[in-house]
């Protein structure tokens, strides 16, 4: 009786410990993976403790990048917090392959747990916003529609096909989470514009995940979207099926030149 | 019956001559002589489903408000010209399918056009007689291209707005009077007066379509007058000697098949492929617009052209003589469509050779039109090429700004290399030709003397 | 009920029974005879009943509008439909009737004889004219003359001659300027790397000269020609949205958040890529555009709200032969 008493008694706290834990934020335990983990990956081109290094200097060959020498320089991340660090960490943006080039998503050589080592240790660095909470539930479809042509499209293309910029290429969306979505909107990276609460509200910016959401799967009524990148597409079906097939039953009717 | 019938006729209009005759008009019989018939065919399913779209669409450019079924466009201010397009799309039973359908006939009815001339152009089809015929067919061309810009410009969505606000820059390009045209055209500058979209819908339901339908009369007419050209496929075919299937029974069930083909081919794509989802794209605003935005394939050779040219507009002594978008949006399509229209004459004055012509030349048969024909082709098409240069570059992470240079060369030394593999290609083509003859005999002497020695 | 069966047995015999046509035995035929092909016959005949099978489908679908994919299913029984019955008509133009070849003269190649005679009616018909070339230049003035009167009433379509419009602008010293909704712009909410939209308070937003773009740059960023050095706002600037190639809107804003390492701030359009400068006064950097982006002059008023101090130092838009004749006229 008393030992069973115990054990429950005993697990009840145990599980008590664990949620104040993950309800105090990380722990220093994580904070110093986090540490060497920045030793590891990005300490040669963001400096200690992310002073930032600039103007550029050589590095070389090291985990999560190309094997090669290349010309380190990037931003201080102190004060940038857990949103930049969770963005560019769970994007893959970062660690950076390629200097010089711009960042893309790929996949990341560090596990989830060591990625939220990594942000805790960035988010150390300095008092900075944290990981946003959008809720796409509540904006609206419509409004979002229209703050997305307005902000949006120009560069990432009406329904997140992505684009091109000089110099640039917004990409696709359908990979974004809602999150991920959020955190863009407010870091701007690389050349995209950065769009305070000022400008878009976080009921706004509900209203414009809405939105991308949507666009990762809209309404195609029409049959097979071919990309949702209009003309294009709709010109090689046009000769590479249409065209193709008529053709072919051209040559089925008619006569074929025999070699005389 | 059919004897009942054809005596009511006869004795009432006195065509049986001419019913009897047209029964037994003979067709050489090719595969490729069908391609304009395609494009007649999609000709005649354009009409159909646009006379049904014309029924329901509305050319106003009033702000109304969307309250339709299609929510993120709820609340969104629109023309109602969008909204006629949106309801058609959403809540006409049907109406996406014959809309989709429409579209995709445009699409092919140019690519068959295209396909069409290129037969003609290659075989030599054009000369004397059919001068005529070939100009006129070269007008429908330049008619259902006009055409079909018109139509997907009226929707008002974003996409096609962006197009006609382009069209409105290449207008303006014109020198001396470029300003004047684009004013007359839009009642003013852009987006000009509210009569601009009837005036495109009357253009596009009215105008445009009487007249391909009068020079297609005429180019049909011209054609059965003449009789069709024919490859000498045989030692039956000469200039003076027609060898065909006739109309009936022969040809018609083909033909008529065809036609099937044709507007099943059109009416599958226009169900089962989304085309032109304006629904997504949303109303055109001139303060608006989205990264992507392309014409519909058969002005992609415009585009291509408008983002070649460098950054100049040539100006002497404060007047703007040549404005940029001029090279790319009015030069090159008028050397290109100049090209064409005087071909028959500069091959006429060139090679001295001013006989009818009624049998057809293999393009071997003929290297330096083929040649020339050919680096044409690779000019407009290395041009089109370049105007998805930025799409190449999201895709395969190419640099646009590299690619761009690269085709402002590659667009001249291209064809010019092309033209010269072509020219050799027929050479040799015809070179090999008496060799596989010779073969060929060779070969056929052979088993025929087997077979006699079988015999003995 | 007798009726009912001397149907079902017609409808037998139709599907299963054969019959050869009745050649007129006394005359040659004029369509040479071919073998009979059962098989083709019976794949046209199912053919044709499958056509009908995929339109009553059709017509199914059309009726049943809850279905999901209508118009996929709408699409695919009809496409389907046509393509059997081209099938069966193609089968029978290659399998069912006789390909004939017949051999025949192409028409002739001109009539002399009949050229010379119409030439010489409309020779003869001039035998009372005695002033010929009078009487037919005559005709040449007034057909010249009436045709020019019977295009004339186009003129009405649009200001052919007048080029006015073209200068004028939307703005004017001491406009506002405000948000897609109406909501004036202050110069506090104007922050750096990003963009926003702005047109004339009261204006048309549709009209070309009204909208523009605004961006904030770090002081010490700009370079501008004297003519317009006093045209930005506390580092704040205003540029026409439309594009001076051909006339899109300049939606793009490349703003890179780390500059040693990132192409400069630079304001793009999506239709040809012409990129254009704010920090010079809009020169272009990249692209076709053969005239850099109008820019407008700003200032900020007592209350904090940003106005126009005037109006452009280009005309707006695509450039035409008169663009860079004269400056633009304030609203």
């Amino acid at each position: 009786m008393r030992t069973r008493a115990a054990a429950i008694a005993f697990v009840a706290a145990l599980v008590c410990a664990a949620t104040a834990a993950a309800a105090s934020g990380p722990s220093p335990q994580q904070v110093q993976q986090g540490k060497s983990l920045y030793g590891r990956y990005c300490l040669s081109c963001h400096g200690m403790n992310g002073s930032g290094v600039a103007p550029s200097r050589v590095i070389g060959a090291g985990p999560g990048r190309d094997q090669e020498q290349q010309n380190a320089v990037a931003p201080p991340l102190r004060g940038v917090g857990a949103r930049a660090a969770d963005f560019y960490l769970r994007t893959g943006y970062m660690p950076l392959q390629k200097l010089g080039l711009q960042p893309r998503r790929s996949k990341s050589p560090l596990s989830p747990s060591q990625m939220d080592a990594l942000i805790a240790y960035i988010a150390s660095l300095g008092k900075g916003p944290p990981v946003p909470k959008p809720q796409p539930a509540r904006g609206n479809l419509s409004e979002g529609m229209q703050l997305f042509t307005a902000n949006c499209a120009g560069c990432h293309q009406i329904v997140a096909e992505g684009g091109y910029v000089t110099g640039a290429v917004p990409p696709p969306l359908e990979d974004d989470s809602s999150t991920q979505i959020a955190e863009a909107v407010r870091i701007g990276p690389f050349v995209m514009p950065t769009f305070s609460e000022k400008q878009i509200s976080d009921r706004q910016l509900d209203s414009i995940i809405a939105y991308v959401q949507y666009a990762k799967h809209p309404d195609d009524r029409g049959g097979w979207a071919i990309g949702h990148l209009g003309p294009v597409p709709e010109g090689l079906v046009a000769w590479f099926i249409a065209a193709v097939a008529l053709v072919a039953v051209c040559m089925v009717i008619g006569k074929r030149l025999t070699s005389h | 019956m059919i004897r009942k019938l054809v005596r009511f006729l006869d004795q009432r209009t006195g065509t049986a001559p001419l019913v009897r005759k047209t029964l037994r008009y003979l067709f050489p019989d090719h595969w490729s002589f069908l391609l304009g018939e395609v494009a007649l065919y999609a000709f005649i399913v354009l009409v159909a489903t646009g006379t049904y779209l014309a029924l329901f669409y509305q050319d106003g450019t009033a702000t109304v408000t969307y309250h339709g079924p299609y929510l993120p466009l709820r609340g969104q201010e629109m023309t109602e010209a969008y909204r006629s397009v949106v309801n058609i799309s959403t809540t006409v039973k049907a109406g996406l399918l014959i809309r989709q359908t429409h579209h995709w006939a445009a699409d092919v009815f140019v690519a068959s056009i295209v396909l069409h001339l290129l037969r003609i152009f290659f075989t030599g089809a054009y000369r004397k007689p059919r001068e005529l015929t070939y100009w006129i067919g070269l007008t429908i061309l330049i008619v259902a291209l006009l055409e079909g810009y018109l139509g997907y410009s009226m929707v008002d969505d974003l996409l096609s707005g962006m197009g006609l606000a382009i069209g409105y820059g290449v207008a303006l390009s014109i020198p001396f009077f470029g300003s004047n045209i684009a004013a007359w055209i839009w009642g003013g500058p852009f987006p000009g007066q509210h009569e601009f979209f009837a005036r495109m819908y009357i253009v596009h339901v009215f105008l445009i379509p009487a007249l391909i339908a009068v020079l297609l009369a005429a180019h049909l007419g011209l054609v059965a007058m003449r009789h069709h050209t024919q490859f000498k496929a045989s030692r039956r075919e000469t200039e003076r000697k027609l060898v065909g299937v006739p109309m009936f029974p022969g040809q018609a069930p083909r033909s008529l098949g065809l036609f099937f083909a044709v507007a099943g081919v059109l009416f599958l794509l226009g169900g089962l492929v989304q085309i032109n989802p304006i629904w997504l794209w949303g109303p055109f605003h001139t303060y608006s617009s989205t990264n992507g935005a392309q014409p519909d394939w058969y002005l992609g050779w415009l585009i291509g052209a408008l983002r070649l040219v460098p950054s100049f507009d040539l100006v002497i002594d404060g007047y703007t003589l040549v404005p940029n978008p001029f090279w790319g949006g009015v030069a090159f399509p008028g050397v290109v469509f100049t090209f064409l229209f005087l071909w028959p004459l500069m091959e006429r004055k060139v090679t001295g050779d001013t006989a009818f012509h009624n049998v057809l030349q293999r393009p071997r048969e003929a290297p330096w039109r083929t040649a020339i024909g050919v680096a044409m082709v690779t000019w407009v098409t290395l041009v089109f090429i370049a105007g998805g240069a930025d799409r190449i570059d999201v895709l395969f992470d190419i640099s646009y700004t590299a690619q761009i240079w690269a085709y402002r060369v590659l667009i001249w030394v291209g064809p010019v290399i092309a033209g010269v593999v072509a020219y050799r290609a027929c050479i040799e083509l015809q070179r090999g030709e008496p060799v596989e003859h010779d073969r060929e005999r060779a070969e056929h002497e052979a088993k025929a003397a087997a077979t006699v020695q079988d015999v003995a | 009920m007798a009726r009912v069966k001397d149907l079902l047995v017609s409808a037998a015999l139709l599907a299963a029974g054969r019959r050869r046509p009745k050649l007129h035995a006394d005359r040659e035929p004029i369509v040479p005879p071919g073998e009979e092909r059962p098989g083709s016959e019976l794949a046209v005949i199912v053919l044709l009943f499958a056509t009908a099978l995929f339109a009553a489908a059709f017509i199914a679908v059309y009726a049943l509008d809850r279905l999901p994919n209508q118009t996929q299913l709408l699409g695919a029984s009809l496409g389907l439909a046509f393509l059997c019955l081209a099938a069966a008509l193609i089968l029978i133009g290659k399998r069912l009737v006789v390909t004939e070849e017949i051999e025949e003269d192409y028409p002739v190649v001109e009539h002399e004889s009949e050229q010379e005679a119409i030439a010489q009616v409309v020779a003869d018909s001039g035998s009372r004219f005695t002033r010929r070339r009078l009487v037919k230049a005559s005709f040449g003035v007034a057909g010249g003359v009436l045709g020019a009167a019977l295009i004339t009433p186009a003129a009405s379509l649009g200001p052919f001659l007048d080029v006015e419009p073209f200068y004028a602008t939307t703005w004017k010293r001491g406009r506002r300027l405000v948000d897609e909704k109406g909501k004036p712009w202050r110069a506090d909410d104007i922050e750096q790397s990003t963009f926003y939209t702005a047109f004339p308070e009261g204006a048309d937003k549709e009209a070309l000269p009204s909208s523009v773009v605004l961006v904030r740059l770090p002081p010490h960023d700009f370079k501008l020609p004297k003519a317009i050095a006093n045209y930005p706002a506390q580092g704040i600037v205003a540029y026409s949205k439309i594009c001076t190639h051909a006339g899109c809107a300049i939606s793009l804003y490349r703003a890179p958040l780390f500059q040693p390492d990132e192409p400069r701030p630079a304001l793009v359009c999506p239709c040809h890529y012409s990129t254009f400068d704010p920090a010079t006064g809009g020169t272009v950097l990249f692209g076709p555009a053969g005239r850099k982006l109008p820019m407008l002059p700003l200032y900020v008023d007592r209350k904090g709200y940003l106005r126009a101090a005037g109006t452009y130092d280009e005309p707006v838009g695509p450039s035409w032969w008169g663009v860079r004749m004269r400056k633009p006229k304030p609203a």
